[in-house]
C-alpha cells in the first residue's frame, strides 16, 4: 500500500521546526506503524537525508518509550493501543497521516518527535514508593489484600508513564499519571503510612515542572493506551483534599 | 586468524566459591565478607550501568546502604529498561499450595533445566533468595495477582511440576520493574544515587587492572564523558539482539559486556542462547523485532499441527483425530509444559517435516479451543486477555476463534560475562549483574527464572558481595587525567569518528539484518559443524564490509541514533563470531545448544559430560588473534547429571 505522510522535523530544541511531507510506496498491511517509519528512514538515509528521530524500544507496548501524535491522536487513533502496536492494516490505501511530537509544556521537544520526559521520573522522585529498604520486608502473607483493592491497585499500575495523557490535554496536565501512582499506592495496605504526604509533594513537583491544571475533559482517559480510568483522578483530588484541608498530612 | 584457531588456557578458577553443606554456603560467604563502615560508605562511590531489575535494584539498594552510586542508561528514563516487557512471572520456593515445593526442589529443577551447565552454589543461593524477594516486592508494593482471600495467586510453568510462580497479569515485569525504579527514585530524593538517562556506556575505564569508570556518550549533546568510581557494576541485560530479531527490546545490545571483555574480562559460554517457543511468527522482511506470547499460555493452550503435510485446511476444519499434539504424544508426563527448550525443538522438528503452518510454513498452533470449552471464554479472558488482544493487534486474528499460530524466537541468553560466586567478573572492581552475566542458568534457562536472577543479583547478592571488595582494597583516586582515563576516551573519540568518515552505500540496519540472518541460519535452532564453520567464514566478511561500507548521516555532536546502532552492530560483528566458535567448540548437545551431531536415537539433546562438563570462558587477545579458552570444571554433589526427560 502507499502512504503519504507529514512529519514534524525539528534539527534540536531551539530549532523552529517544521511538517515535511513524505510518500511510502512500499507498505503492507503487517507492517506496525513504526515499522513504516523504519522503512522511511532506511530511504531517507540511502538518499543521504537524516532519518526520522523517534523514541521506540520494546515495541511490544509496554516500556512507554514511543510518543508520537498520529493524526492528531496520541499513539494514533486506535483505542487503548500504543503507536508501536498500531498496524497498517488500520490505515487505507493511499491515506495522508499527520505524525508529530508530543506537545507540551513540560515535554521540551529534543528533536523531530523525540521529547524529554524527565519530568515524569522527578514526580515520582517526590513520593511514588513506598519506603522499605532492601531486607527490611516482612513475610509476604503477613497483610493479606482484598481482591477487589489489589485489583484496583493494579489497573492503575498498569500505567506505562509514555504521556499520552500530558500530550492529549488541553492543559498539559499530568493527573492522569499522578492519579495512576497515588492510586496504585494508596489502595495498598503497605501505601498507607506515606499515603498523605505522597500526594503532597508530588502535586507540588508536578506543578513546579509545569505540567498544567486538570479541568476534567476526560481527554486523558481517551487516549491512555493502557485504559487507566478517570476516577483515578478523583482520587487524586479526594487525598490531596483530605492531606491538605482535612489536615491528614501531619508536619513533622 | 583461522575461526578454529584458539588455544586452551589455564583452567579459571572460582576463588569466591564457598564449600560446605550447600545449604550453609551462602550464609557462610555473608558471614566470611569484609564490610565497609557505614561512616566511610558515603565516600565510596560506585558505577551501576543499566537500569533493569538487576541494575535498578542494586543502585536503590546501595544507596539505601549509604553509598554514592551513579546510575546510566540508554533509555530516556530508567522505568523503560527491557525488564518491563517479561510477562509470565517470577518463582520463589514459598510452598504456599503445600504442592511439595522447597528451596531444594527450586535448586533442583533449575540445575536440571540448566541441562547441569550451572553451577550448584550459585542456584542454590538463588533459590534460598527467591522468598526474600517476594517479601521485598510486596512491601514495595508491588500489585501481585490475589486471589479472594487476599493472599497471592501462583500458576505453574514450564519444566517444573509445581506451581511457584507469582505474577501480575501478563506484566510482572513492569511491575517488578516499577518497585525497583521507585526504590532508585527515592534514593534520588535521598541524594545517594545521581541517573543518568539517555546516556550509553561506550568503554570501560580500567587503571591498573582494576575496574575504575566508564566513558558514555551523552545521546542528545553527543558528548564524550569520562565518570569515575571505586567500583563498576554492569546491568546491561543479554545480546539476543545479535540475531536481529528477537523479542528483546531494539536498544537492548551487548556493548557494556563486549568492551568489559575487550579490556580483559572472560566471556562465558556466548553460544548458550535460549530460543522461546512461544512467539508471533514473522510477517515479512519489514520485521523489526519479535513478540512473545506468555509461555503461560501453555497452561491451558494446546500445542498441535496437522498430521498430513500439506493439509492447509482451516484449523478448525481439521478433526481431533487428525492433529498432531506433538508435545503431548512425545512427553505425556510434562505435555505441553516441557522446558523452552525441548518446545522449541519440537516445533522446528515438525516444521522441517513441512507440517508447518501459517503462509510460511514456520508455525505451529496454539489452540485455546478446548480450554474455552472446559473453563467458559469468560475464564479463560480473564487469564489470558491481555495476550489475546496483543496478538489479535499485530496478526488480525482472532485467537478466541481461530487458533494462535506461534513459532519459536531468540529470547534470552544464558552466556554472558564470566563471574565468580561474589558476581566479580576477572577484572577486579568489575561486578555483573542479571542477563549479563553467565552464572545461575547453564544451557537453558526455565521460565519465570530471569526476574528472579536479577532481583536476587541487584537487591541481595551484589550489595553484600561489592561491600569485601570495597573494604578489602585501598584505592588511590584516579585523576581525571590519568593515561587509562584518556586512553579510553581517545578510543571512544576515535571510533565515532572512524564510523562517521566511512559514508558508504549500505545503512546500519541492512547489516544487522544479513548478520542476523547468518547467526539464526547456522547458530540458531540446530548448530552443525558445517555451519557454523560457514558463519565463521561468513561474519568477518560481514564485519570488513561494515567497516568500509557503512552509511551514517548527521554527527557526532548531536542525537544520531544511526551512530548509536552502528556502534551497537560493530560490537555484535565481533560477538557473533565468538558465539559460533563456542558453539563449534563445544561438540556436545545441552539444553539450548543442540548441535546435530550430538543427539539420541529419538532426537534428544546428547550430553558429553566427560567432555564438555565445564564453563567455556574465553580471553580476548585483540584484534584478529585467537581467543583463549579458559575452563571452569563444573561439580555436581548434590543433583547427579542425568539425561534430561521430561517424557
Amino acid at each position: 500500500m502507499k502512504v503519504n505522510l507529514r512529519v514534524w522535523r525539528q534539527r534540536d530544541a531551539v530549532d523552529k521546526g517544521r511538517m515535511v511531507e513524505y510518500v511510502v510506496e512500499d507498505a503492507t498491511e503487517d507492517m506496525s506503524f513504526l515499522e513504516l517509519l523504519d522503512v522511511l528512514n532506511e530511504k531517507l538515509i540511502l538518499s543521504g537525508e537524516e532519518p526520522v528521530a523517534f523514541d521506540h524500544d520494546c515495541r511490544e507496548g509496554i516500556c512507554g518509550s514511543c510518543s508520537m501524535v498520529v493524526d492528531g491522536h496520541p499513539h494514533g487513533p486506535e483505542k487503548a493501543t500504543t503507536v508501536c502496536q498500531l498496524h497498517m492494516r488500520k490505515f487505507h490505501d493511499g491515506s495522508t497521516i499527520t505524525v508529530e511530537p508530543w506537545r507540551a509544556g513540560a515535554f521540551p521537544v529534543i528533536k523531530d518527535l523525540v521529547v524529554d520526559r524527565s519530568a515524569f521520573d522527578k514526580i515520582i522522585q517526590a513520593g511514588g514508593y513506598i519506603s522499605v529498604n532492601t531486607g527490611s520486608a516482612p513475610e509476604a502473607h503477613a497483610t493479606p489484600v482484598p481482591k477487589a483493592n489489589a485489583d484496583r491497585s493494579f489497573a492503575a499500575a498498569n500505567c506505562i508513564q509514555c504521556g499520552a495523557c500530558v500530550a492529549a490535554c488541553p492543559n498539559g496536565s499530568a493527573s492522569l499519571f499522578l492519579g495512576a501512582k497515588l492510586t496504585h499506592l494508596g489502595e495498598l495496605p503497605q501505601g498507607q503510612p506515606e499515603r498523605w504526604e505522597r500526594v503532597v509533594n508530588m502535586v507540588e513537583t508536578h506543578d513546579d515542572a509545569g505540567f498544567g491544571g486538570c479541568t476534567n475533559t476526560g481527554a486523558c482517559a481517551t487516549a491512555c493506551p493502557k485504559e487507566i480510568p478517570l476516577d483515578v483522578i478523583s482520587q487524586l483530588n479526594h487525598d490531596y483534599l483530605k492531606a491538605t484541608v482535612g489536615g491528614r498530612r501531619k508536619k513533622a | 586468524m583461522s575461526f578454529s584457531d584458539y588455544t586452551v588456557g589455564a583452567p579459571v578458577v572460582d576463588k569466591a566459591a564457598p564449600d560446605g553443606p550447600i545449604e550453609t554456603r551462602w550464609e557462610r560467604r555473608k558471614f566470611g565478607v569484609k564490610l565497609v563502615n557505614p561512616a566511610n560508605k558515603r565516600k565510596v562511590h560506585i558505577i551501576v550501568v543499566g537500569t533493569g531489575l538487576a541494575g535498578g535494584a542494586a543502585a536503590a539498594t546501595l544507596g539505601e546502604a549509604g553509598y554514592q552510586v551513579t546510575s546510566f542508561c540508554y533509555q530516556d528514563s530508567p522505568r523503560r529498561a527491557h525488564s518491563i516487557a517479561a510477562q509470565g512471572g517470577i518463582n520463589a520456593a514459598k510452598n504456599y499450595r503445600n504442592d511439595g515445593d522447597s528451596v531444594y526442589r527450586l535448586f533442583y529443577d533449575t540445575v536440571k533445566g540448566g541441562d547441569f551447565r550451572a553451577r550448584e552454589s550459585n542456584v542454590h543461593r538463588l533459590a534460598e533468595i527467591s522468598r526474600q524477594i517476594i517479601d521485598q516486592c510486596v512491601a514495595q508494593g508491588v500489585p501481585f495477582a490475589r486471589e479472594y482471600s487476599g493472599l497471592l495467586d501462583t500458576r505453574s510453568f514450564g519444566g517444573v511440576q509445581v506451581s511457584r510462580t507469582f505474577y501480575a497479569r501478563g506484566q510482572t515485569g513492569q511491575q517488578l520493574l516499577l518497585g525497583a525504579y521507585q526504590a532508585m527514585e527515592r534514593q534520588v530524593n535521598a541524594g545517594t544515587v545521581t541517573v543518568h538517562s539517555r546516556h550509553e556506556m561506550l568503554e570501560l575505564i580500567v587503571v591498573e587492572g582494576r575496574a575504575r569508570g566508564v566513558v558514555v556518550r551523552d545521546m542528545v549533546t553527543g558528548e564524550i564523558e569520562s565518570h569515575l568510581a571505586d567500583a563498576v557494576v554492569l546491568a546491561t541485560g543479554g545480546y539476543g539482539n545479535v540475531f536481529y530479531l528477537s523479542t528483546n527490546a531494539k536498544g537492548s545490545n551487548v556493548t557494556a559486556t563486549w568492551r568489559a571483555h575487550r579490556k580483559g574480562a572472560l566471556f562465558a559460554n556466548p553460544c548458550f542462547t535460549q530460543i522461546h517457543p512461544t512467539c508471533i511468527p514473522v510477517s515479512g522482511d519489514h520485521q523489526s523485532k519479535l513478540t512473545l506470547m506468555s509461555e503461560s499460555l501453555r497452561n491451558d493452550g494446546r500445542v498441535w499441527v496437522p498430521k498430513q503435510i500439506g493439509d492447509t485446511r482451516d484449523p478448525r476444519e481439521i478433526p481431533h483425530e487428525e492433529r498432531d499434539y506433538f508435545l503431548e504424544r512425545k512427553y505425556p508426563s510434562f505435555g505441553n509444559l516441557v522446558p523452552r527448550d525441548i518446545a522449541s525443538r519440537a516445533a522446528k522438528e515438525v516444521c522441517d517435516e513441512k507440517r508447518g503452518v501459517g503462509p510460511t510454513g514456520l508455525g505451529v498452533y496454539l489452540d485455546f479451543d478446548d480450554a474455552i470449552q472446559r473453563l467458559g471464554r469468560k475464564a479463560v479472558e480473564a487469564k489470558y486477555g491481555n495476550l489475546f488482544e496483543m496478538y489479535e493487534r499485530i496478526t488480525g486474528e482472532n485467537p478466541y476463534e481461530v487458533p494462535m499460530r506461534i513459532f519459536p524466537a531468540v529470547h534470552y541468553t544464558m552466556g554472558g560475562l564470566w563471574v565468580d560466586y561474589d558476581l566479580q567478573s576477572t577484572i577486579p572492581g568489575l561486578y555483573v549483574a542479571g542477563e549479563a552475566n553467565f552464572s545461575d542458568h547453564g544451557a537453558n534457562r526455565l521460565g519465570a527464572s530471569a526476574l528472579m536472577q536479577g532481583l536476587s543479583d541487584g537487591y541481595f547478592v551484589l550489595p553484600v558481595t561489592i561491600g569485601d571488595y570495597l573494604a578489602s582494597n585501598k584505592l588511590a583516586p584516579v585523576a581525571p587525567d590519568d593515561p587509562a582515563v584518556v586512553e579510553a576516551e581517545t578510543e571512544v573519540r576515535e571510533r565515532i569518528e572512524r564510523l562517521l568518515s566511512i559514508n558508504g552505500t549500505r545503512t546500519v540496519d541492512s547489516f544487522h539484518r544479513e548478520l542476523g540472518h547468518i547467526m539464526w541460519d547456522y547458530c540458531g535452532m540446530e548448530r552443525t559443524e558445517d555451519g557454523l564453520r560457514k558463519a565463521l567464514e561468513l561474519i568477518p566478511e560481514l564485519r570488513r564490509e561494515f567497516w568500509n561500507n557503512v552509511k551514517i548521516p548527521g554527527t557526532g555532536q548531536e542525537l544520531n541514533q544511526s551512530l548509536e546502532k552502528a556502534g551497537r552492530v560493530a560490537d555484535f560483528l565481533e560477538l557473533g563470531e565468538l558465539m559460533c566458535l563456542d558453539a563449534l567448540h563445544r561438540r556436545e548437545s545441552c539444553g539450548g545448544h543442540f548441535r546435530g551431531e550430538s543427539q539420541t536415537e529419538d532426537g534428544e539433546a546428547q550430553r558429553d559430560d566427560e567432555n564438555f562438563s565445564y564453563a567455556a570462558a574465553w580471553e580476548y587477545t585483540g584484534r584478529g588473534s585467537a581467543p583463549v579458552l579458559h575452563k571452569e570444571e563444573l561439580e555436581f554433589e548434590y543433583v547427579h547429571p542425568t539425561q534430561r526427560s521430561y517424557k
